[in-house]
């Protein structure tokens, strides 16, 4: 119990968060969307880890979660770059269009 | 531990180079940096057992400190191989720090004693991969390989925090050794979602391994990569994402073997029949070799499930990734230098190379057979070993598949080997090889003779 909610509340809320944020990436079409949902995933997670960590009483938790944010940022500032190159290139965003690997 | 201090000050070391103006001796310095972190590394081997930083979060110890020789050999040749990719463009030193930050992560991966490292070393291995899997600006191709690399590495990421996330509220640590002490204290007793956490850490490395059903982004992304940035990925990675597996399901989830053993084995069952039937199917050389990966991939993850029961096939495991590094360089630098010579990347641009260049297509003969499993080759005792840790496992039938799809793979590496030797060639101007390139061609090919000629030496010095 945390605030006097069950921590099986926390858990179905992250977990219907990251089962959104998957089917955002492999369902939507918009680059910067399927950004967005990777980012829902995450912050999935770090929803789920915060709660894990009052519920243990133990602060590695939310330290991992401060990883978790640095990485995070990492990761899309690499891939804007990648998006903005690609933009350059073809001008547009849609992933229908980047298949110029055969499959 | 001085080794990965070594290769991170020299990533530093490399971005500052392009400041001050002395992009020359980047190169010099980095191979000499890999080799005092070789030598470090050798030492640490010698003087102790294991030795623990930062609060036991890593910890060198010998099987930490073997793959971490291999991959460390392996980047030194990729290094000297390497040099035509840092001359493509003018942002040098940016290429060459990158490749010496995904080399530290790749090191981290192989010392982890904590999910924190654990996720940390995944993350700065791949971050800096993604960059260089796109770093041909131009190219509309390469610029797609990053982008799916990116988009299918974050997913996997996702997907293995949220095991780490559920491990944690179950165990209440992140410590490798106190989960491990909580699953033999609670038995019977673990609650469901520790099950899920492992199988989603599981199924996040089959991702990152480029193991089917969940194998779909590596080929594209091999295809797209400059050939030079595939080989690194197809062994440093490789290597590295092996040793974190067996670190984590050796010493992390062994107790709870029961729920992912038989999901491992159905996941092995798929990556031997998916690649080898697909790969015989190709007309790239490039992407033949990214689902022959793949199956190699499988290989490797026998040895994980293997050691269920007996907990000692860890040499098998180094003897395979050393075997299939070996091969992976020769076949992806002959590739480099086909396709740099005007050629393009399909099986009819190697025909009648023997004519074209003897040395050359001696090599790249040497490399097919050892990927293939023929005897005397590196990758035969590879193979061997695999399948003599297998044989008392209850899973003998992935055994038998495991044979009969190496058959299905025979069939396409001779394809090369057939348009080399037995095909005549549409230009007959000799090959050109750079002297580097040369180099580790000979001596790849040299390890991979005499680590099948030797095997038991190689293998006794890995028992631990």
């Amino acid at each position: 119990m945390i605030n006097g909610i069950s921590i099986n509340m926390y858990l179905m809320l992250s977990t219907i968060l990251f089962i959104i944020g998957a089917v955002g990436v492999m369902a939507r079409r918009n680059t910067i969307i399927l950004f967005m949902c990777i980012e829902l995933m995450l912050n999935a997670v770090n929803l789920l880890m915060v709660a894990f960590s009052t519920l243990h009483n133990d602060s590695n938790g939310q330290v991992f979660v401060f990883f978790i944010m640095a990485v995070a940022a990492a990761e899309v500032a690499v891939g804007l770059a990648i998006l903005s190159m690609i933009y350059r290139n073809i001008k547009s965003i849609d992933t229908d269009l980047l298949t110029k690997l055969k499959n | 531990m001085k080794g990965l201090l070594i290769i991170s000050a020299l990533g530093l070391l490399a971005m500052l180079a392009e400041i001050f103006k002395v992009k020359k001796i980047i190169l010099p310095l980095t191979l000499l940096g890999i080799i005092g972190a070789l030598i470090a590394n050798y030492f640490e081997w010698n003087t102790t057992m294991s030795i623990s930083y930062f609060d036991n979060m890593i910890v060198f110890d010998r099987p930490a400190l073997a793959f971490s020789g291999i991959i460390l050999c392996t980047a030194f040749f990729w290094f000297i191989m390497a040099n035509d990719y840092f001359h493509e463009d003018t942002n040098v030193a940016d290429h060459y720090s990158l490749v010496l930050f995904a080399l530290v992560g790749a090191l981290m991966l192989t010392a982890f004693k904590n999910m924190t490292t654990l996720f940390l070393g995944v993350e700065i291995m791949s971050i800096p991969l993604y960059v260089l899997a796109a770093s041909k600006k131009g190219d509309i191709k390469s610029n797609e390989a990053g982008f799916k690399y990116l988009i299918m590495g974050s997913f996997a990421s996702a997907v293995l925090l949220f095991g780490i996330a559920l491990i944690y509220g179950a165990t209440g640590s992140f410590d490798i050794a106190a989960i491990s002490n909580y699953l033999a204290a609670n038995e019977g007793n673990i609650p469901k979602f520790f099950h899920v956490g492992v199988i989603f850490m599981l199924i996040a490395f089959c991702f990152k391994v480029s193991a089917a059903p969940f194998h779909f982004w590596a080929p594209d992304v091999y295809e797209g990569s400059p050939t030079l940035i595939t080989a690194l990925m197809s062994t440093v990675v490789k290597t590295a994402a092996f040793a974190a597996i067996f670190k984590l399901f050796m010493l992390a989830f062994a107790l709870s073997s029961p729920v992912w053993s038989s999901i491992l084995a159905m996941i092995i069952a798929l990556s031997l029949i998916i690649s080898n039937f697909t790969a015989a199917t190709q007309t790239s050389v490039k992407r033949m070799l990214a689902y022959s990966s793949i199956s190699h991939a499988a290989f490797m993850l026998m040895v994980v499930l293997a050691n269920v029961r007996n907990n000692s096939s860890l040499d098998a495991l180094i003897y395979y990734s050393l075997a299939y590094c070996g091969g992976s360089i020769i076949a992806f630098a002959t590739l480099h230098v086909i396709s740099s010579n005007g050629g393009d990347e399909s099986f009819t641009a190697f025909n009648g190379l023997s004519k074209r260049s003897p040395l050359l297509a001696f090599f790249m003969a040497l490399a097919m057979l050892s990927l293939a499993g023929i005897p005397v080759t590196a990758g035969f005792f590879g193979k061997y070993f695999v399948f003599t840790n297998m044989i008392g496992t209850p899973y003998k039938w992935l055994l038998i598949m495991a044979v009969l799809t190496s058959g299905v793979g025979v069939y396409y590496y001779m394809k090369v080997i057939i348009a080399m030797y037995f095909k005549s060639a549409d230009n007959e101007t000799a090959v050109e090889i750079k002297m580097p390139i040369k180099f580790t061609i000979i001596i790849a090919g040299i390890v991979t003779l005499l680590i099948g000629i030797v095997p038991g030496m190689i293998a006794q010095l890995f028992k631990f």
